[in-house]
């Protein structure tokens, strides 16, 4: 495999954001997935997120595990440093990374495998940390790059081909993301562009730890319609309980919503979280009723999408911790070294 | 009675003394304060903390080696011992010296048979007293501790305005616990005067050798240099024996790291859920700029291999604190070694090689803790600093810490926005001077340029992802030459030269430093006269390998059981293993002079005398 750079011809015409970039500043090189693997769309709705909330390409950071879904990295936002870690552990990488530069939008890429297996300790860790970022598995159900092994989210009784039936329990990661106090959780589905990119929208406007799970069929080794992370499966059991506009500060507040089905929600940085509520009932405030909603919901064989709950006003890890404004990566000598003066005193304590 | 005076040791500043308490009991600060008092009098101590893998209950013991002649590694043996602990009684007094003296708790009485009839015995009614003058259990138990000390100071005419004086500066601000220290102290003071011979045959006497020395653990100091080195995030996973470097880490920022106005802190220190982790996060905060160190020992090493392998791969500046502990496994995790060399020096899989540095004591742990983040900056590769538990958990006597006001952070080859504006060429693994080492950017340097893709597997020289073997071999290739600049960059070795020319040499390292000192004089008391190199880095400098070529053997003393020193030497110098003889001290106990000069002395004995015992008919 060689590195493929996509030709960077602008046509004049491209709309710009707010920045003055167009689309295509935000591509990365061209993917070597397999055709139609649901990761590429993930890929293509960050590209949109990042293009259309302006955000500056290079003050985005990507960091992944080992994976299919932990390559796409490279195939978006092309001018962002990435780091690709190692497998199961990209939490603390990140973790680290947004110790060191608080200014940075931290974008997590994890497998099913990456997190719910291997990785299943960092994956809860690094939201009871409350670490500020957005967390994004993409979610098919086994190892892509081993060759379609099962992984820890994959359906009980679900087949390998000409392989055993997975008898373990799948595990459900927003259910645990909720449970571990994550302050954003939502999921989706790649094939659903309308949903999925307002969604990891609202997920970078949010400051906290924002988990999103996205399902994500693997066209090589889990796309047969009993699966439930296949693209038939999910059309047809795919239960949105809202749908989601992003509203930013700057952009015009139009009503043009009844209410009754609409519910505003304000983050910290003023930008708006319109929710077209699909089920009445669904209340994305409520850890607990959100949690127990979710697992009626499995019960039926449905797969609940949408923002699932939100925290609009958390802390995250460097207001918990009390750290200053400014990155740890920008300060000098002098803010860090207490010099010989103060060894005088300490000398003088040891003796 | 007479008899035993007469064979009783006699010895002035110079003596070693043992407590043997029960863990939990609140002996520590008593027995510190003891160590302490001994400094304040001009007198060189140090002490060592023997304790078990527990928080209360079992046995725990403190060695205080007293030395005016300023040698202060761990002699072995024990002139007097301080017998608290009746779980331990018998191993108590066999330890001790014949001639030696036992103090202990006579309020219950024992059996003859439970004493040595070549030692002094001195028996203090404790409990008793306590009984007396306190109604309250806790208090009986504490100052228990401090009526002992008070005994103590009597028999070996210690300076009890030294001993006041630090009991006054121990409790600033909670004056009302002054007094009745005070008198706790008089309480086992009087009971000596009034019913002992004061002083024994072991005396203190006040004399000016400690000077401006500091008292300080190697953990203490090592965190402060990594305040001093700027570093900003500590990850870690608590093992003993490092802990204490990363609480003592969190101890100095609080102090020195709050922003004056905002009281916000510089600085973010996690403890993380696994060693996995702690290390994910130094290398994640490295790579974005931060000067970021984990604090762990040889079990966290292990599960840090992966992450390691990646940080050298990816060139990412990491600084690993291993104080090092009886391994393998959880081992003696209470006891010393310095049995990890070879699997810092060579951790991860495939082919890596680690800048390790070996600080001989707190002071140089100071020193190499802040230098370790030039280095890692500098190399872009992790670099460990190896400690182990004798130099992190007890304190040490040694030069006060200094530090340059000139010295300035060494932030290594960072490719800056005006470098790229102005067109620099970036390419993250472009070997642009031809010392291996490349330029690298930060995540949002800027807007268009010098953004890369870091990953772990292979990639050319401008970071694009490739699979192709001679794109993997130029790097690999690089990494090489990278390691050969930082031969250049570390600690250089210290040789000293004995006063007759020798054949023989000894290399060592680390904790051994002490007792190589006082073992040297003993061996050319006996004539024995030795070269000697202390290797202060890895990888090793040329004068390592000069020295051993200038030497027909060299011994190499080291504090584990598979010679690991004289393994790397031997492979990186490609020197005839023969030519390097272990001297192996690896019980847990930090290395004593006895043992080197017994170990050396044995071998060359036989080597001057073969020739003539083959000879004979
Ligand atoms: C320590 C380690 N063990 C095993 C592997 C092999 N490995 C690479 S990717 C992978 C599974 C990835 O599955 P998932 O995270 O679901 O990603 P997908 O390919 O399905 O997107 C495994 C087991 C590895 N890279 N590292
Ligand atoms: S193997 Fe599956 S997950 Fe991997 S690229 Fe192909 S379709 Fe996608
Ligand atoms: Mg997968």
């Amino acid at each position: 495999m060689t590195y493929i750079a996509k030709p960077r011809l602008h046509h004049p015409k491209l709309p710009t954001n707010a920045l003055g970039y167009t689309h295509r500043d935000y591509e990365g090189a061209v993917s070597t997935l397999c055709a139609g693997c649901g990761h590429d769309s993930i890929s293509a709705a960050i590209i949109q997120a990042c293009f259309e909330l302006s955000l500056p390409p290079h003050k985005i950071a990507k960091l992944s595990g080992i994976g299919c879904s932990s390559k796409t990295p490279t195939y978006f936002l092309g001018k962002s440093h990435g780091f690709n870690s190692v497998h199961g552990r990209m939490p603390s990488v990140l973790t680290g990374a947004n110790l060191a530069n608080r200014d940075l939008v931290y974008l997590g890429i994890s497998g099913d495998g990456d997190s719910a297996s291997i990785g299943l300790g960092q994956f809860a860790h690094c939201l009871r940390r409350a670490v500020n970022m957005v967390y994004v598995v993409e979610n098919n159900g086994v190892y892509g790059l081993t060759k379609g092994q099962f992984s820890a989210t994959a359906d009980k009784g679900s087949k390998v081909r000409r392989g055993p039936v997975n008898t373990d329990s799948p595990i459900d990661l927003v259910a645990l993301a909720l449970q571990l106090g994550a302050s954003f959780v939502g999921r989706s589905f790649s094939g659903d562009k309308r949903q999925l990119v307002p969604l990891i929208k609202a997920a970078i406007e949010h400051r906290g730890a924002a988990f999103i799970d996205v399902i994500s069929p693997c066209v090589a080794f889990n796309n047969n319609p009993e699966s439930t992370k296949s693209f038939d499966y999910v059309r047809a059991h795919n239960e949105a309980v809202n749908r989601l506009d992003v509203i930013l500060e700057r952009d015009e507040i139009t009503a043009d919503y009844a209410p009754g089905t609409v519910e505003t929600v304000t983050q910290h940085d003023g930008s708006m979280l319109r929710l077209h509520k699909l089920a009445p009932d669904y209340d994305p405030h409520d850890r607990i009723s959100a949690m127990a909603y979710l697992q009626q919901r499995h019960a039926e064989g449905e797969v609940v999408t949408g923002l699932l709950f939100v925290e609009p006003d958390s802390d995250d890890l460097h207001a918990l911790s009390g750290t200053v404004e400014i990155p740890l990566n920008s300060l000098d000598e002098a803010e860090l070294c207490p010099g010989p003066a103060a060894l005088v005193q300490f000398n003088a304590a040891h003796r | 009675m007479d008899g035993l005076s007469r064979l009783s040791i006699e010895s002035v500043n110079d003596f070693v003394i043992k407590f043997a308490n029960v863990n939990g009991s609140g002996s520590a600060s008593a027995n510190a304060l003891f160590a302490k008092s001994v400094l304040r009098m001009g007198i060189p101590a140090s002490s060592r903390n023997i304790f078990p893998s527990n928080i209360q209950g079992l046995p725990t013991w403190y060695e205080v080696r007293i030395c005016e002649k300023g040698h202060l590694g761990r002699r072995g043996g024990v002139d007097i011992m301080v017998a608290m602990n009746p779980q331990t009684w018998d191993e108590d007094l066999a330890e001790i010296e014949p001639g030696g003296y036992l103090f202990y708790d006579s309020t219950k009485p024992l059996p003859p048979s439970k004493f040595r009839d070549d030692i002094t015995v001195i028996g203090a009614p404790l409990t008793t007293i306590c009984n007396r003058e306190y109604n309250d259990a806790r208090q009986r138990q504490l100052f228990k501790n401090i009526i002992y000390l008070g005994a103590l100071s009597a028999l070996l005419n210690m300076d009890v305005a030294a001993i006041e004086q630090l009991i006054s500066e121990q409790f600033r601000g909670r004056d009302t616990l002054i007094r009745p220290n005070l008198r706790a102290l008089n309480l086992g003071r009087e009971w000596a005067l009034n019913e002992h011979e004061c002083p024994i045959g072991l005396r203190l006497e006040r004399v000016d050798k400690v000077g401006d020395q500091i008292f300080i653990t190697g953990n203490d100091a090592a965190a402060l240099g990594a305040v001093y080195g700027g570093a900003t995030v500590c990850a870690w996973y608590p093992i003993t024996p490092s802990s204490s470097l990363a609480e003592a880490f969190s101890n100095h920022c609080r102090r020195y790291r709050a922003d004056p106005e905002t009281k916000k802190k510089r600085y973010a220190i996690i403890q993380a859920e696994d060693e996995l982790s702690s290390i994910g996060m130094v290398v994640g905060a490295a790579w974005n700029g931060a000067r970021a160190f984990t604090a762990t020992s040889g079990p966290g090493i292990s599960l840090m291999q992966e992450f390691i392998g990646l940080a050298y791969f990816a060139e990412i500046p990491a600084v690993i604190f291993d104080v090092q502990r009886g391994s393998p496994s959880t081992g003696m995790p209470t006891r010393t070694q310095q049995a990890d060399i070879l699997s810092c020096a060579f951790a991860s899989h495939g082919d890596t090689k680690h800048v390790l540095l070996f600080p001989e004591d707190p002071r140089e742990s100071f020193l190499f803790a802040a230098e370790a983040f030039d280095l890692a900056d500098r190399l872009q590769t992790p670099v460990f600093v190896m400690l182990d538990l004798d130099i992190g958990m007890n304190d040490w006597l040694v030069a006060p810490l200094a530090w340059d006001e000139n010295r300035r952070y060494d932030r290594g080859k960072l490719m800056t926005a005006e470098q790229l504006d102005a067109g620099v060429e970036f390419g993250r693994y472009l070997d642009v001077d031809g010392d291996g080492i490349p330029y690298r950017t930060l995540p949002g340097t800027h807007p268009t340029r010098g953004a890369f893709f870091t990953r772990g597997t292979t990639k050319d020289r401008y970071a694009r992802y490739s699979e192709e073997g001679p794109d993997y071999v130029d790097n690999m290739q690089r990494l090489l030459r990278k390691f050969d600049t930082a031969k250049r960059l570390v600690p250089r070795p210290i040789k000293r030269v004995a006063r007759e020319s020798t054949r023989y040499g000894a290399i060592y390292f680390g904790s051994t430093s002490p007792a190589m000192a006082e073992a040297l004089e003993a061996l050319e008391e006996r004539g024995i006269h030795l070269d000697t190199l202390r290797v202060r880095a890895y990888p090793f400098h040329e004068d390592v390998f000069d020295f051993v070529a200038g030497h027909d053997r060299v011994f190499v003393v080291e504090q584990n059981r598979d010679a690991q020193l004289r393994t790397l030497l031997a492979i990186d110098g490609e020197i005839d293993p023969a030519r390097l003889v272990p001297i192996l001290h690896y019980d847990g106990t930090p290395i004593t002079a006895r043992f080197i000069v017994k170990a050396i002395g044995d071998i060359l004995d036989v080597v001057t005398l073969a020739p003539l015992r083959r000879a004979l008919p």
